[in-house]
């Protein structure tokens, strides 16, 4: 295989993980600089570009349905690019290594704040449905 | 001036009073759950925490180069906006981000066409799959996977 063939291989399973709404593109920067050998600087720009054309979709999809709430997205977006321009100009001047570091410590965070929120809807879940079933049966006794 | 500081000095006042009170009944999580919207939201401080935690998503997006749509949905959800809504909301939040911020690292050097390419077609794909996948499998089951990924992942990269 030759490199963008790699590349293509390991952003097909990337885009599987952000599709499936888990962590969305969080794990291609290291499946690119792991797997594919790209470094972090590279990576990292390559992960924004890919995530454009996807979210682009995915916006119109959402605003055909409904779920986007634009009036208060605009203030925190235009507070979140002074944030971005400010980030990814640190991002220029830091090394690879510092970066690299950051994220996996970013990861490790983001990965716990995951589990925690799977686990929490789970229980969730369950909880909803014990609640179902126990007025359903409670409706029946009371019917009877 | 002094009067608005006092307001915000009786608001923080009786948050910690309110606090307080949630941790002698045990139940913090209730209050960080309901209270700080209901609280925080409409005062000084919540727009200070809104606007602070969303120059903190796009610094963190533009530092790492991804991640902050993770950040920017419980953001939205402070805000008031429910799971959903909050989901597809932190997408178009991110997408100007995103796009500002691969400008400024293109401007740095860090671009090459082919790569670019490849990962945009991939990741398309990816999250085509991805997407029809998604009703199919156990959503719990895939949640714990991918944040046991996560995490050996993180550790990888910071001891290597």
């Amino acid at each position: 295989m030759t490199d963008w063939q790699i590349v293509i291989a390991v952003s097909v399973l990337g885009g599987v993980i952000g599709g499936m709404g888990m962590g969305g593109g969080t794990l291609l920067i290291p499946l690119l600089t792991l797997a594919a050998g790209l470094e972090q600087h590279l990576a990292q720009s390559v992960n924004l570009l890919a995530f454009v054309p996807m979210s682009i979709v995915a916006v119109i999809i959402h605003n055909k349905n409904g779920y986007i709430d634009i009036k208060s997205s605009i203030p925190i977006t235009c507070a979140a690019l002074i944030g971005a321009i400010g980030g990814s100009l640190l991002a220029r001047y830091s090394g690879g290594y510092i970066l690299r570091a950051g994220y996996g410590a970013f990861l490790i965070a983001l990965g716990v704040y995951q589990m925690f929120a799977t686990v929490k809807t789970a229980l969730k879940n369950r909880r909803q449905k014990k609640d179902g079933s126990n007025s359903k049966s409670v409706g029946k006794t009371a019917k009877a | 001036m002094i009067l608005s500081q006092n307001a915000i000095l009786n608001q923080i006042i009786l948050a910690f009073v309110k606090l307080r009170n949630y941790m002698i009944k045990g139940d913090l999580r209730l209050f960080f759950a309901n209270r700080c919207k209901t609280i925080y939201v409409n005062t000084k401080l919540g727009s200070v925490l809104k606007y602070g935690g969303s120059v903190a998503v796009g610094g963190v997006s533009g530092f790492f180069g991804g991640g902050g749509g993770m950040l920017a949905v419980p953001l939205l959800q402070f805000c008031g906006l429910d799971a959903k809504r909050a989901h597809a909301t932190a997408l178009i939040v991110i997408l100007p981000i995103c796009i500002v911020s691969s400008i400024i690292y293109i401007c740095g050097g860090y671009f090459e066409v082919q790569t670019a390419v490849s990962a945009c077609i991939g990741v398309v794909m990816g999250g085509i799959i991805g997407a029809m996948l998604l009703d199919k499998l156990n959503a719990t089951a895939i949640g714990v996977i991918f944040s046991l990924m996560m995490i050996a992942v993180g550790i990888k990269l910071v001891i290597l």
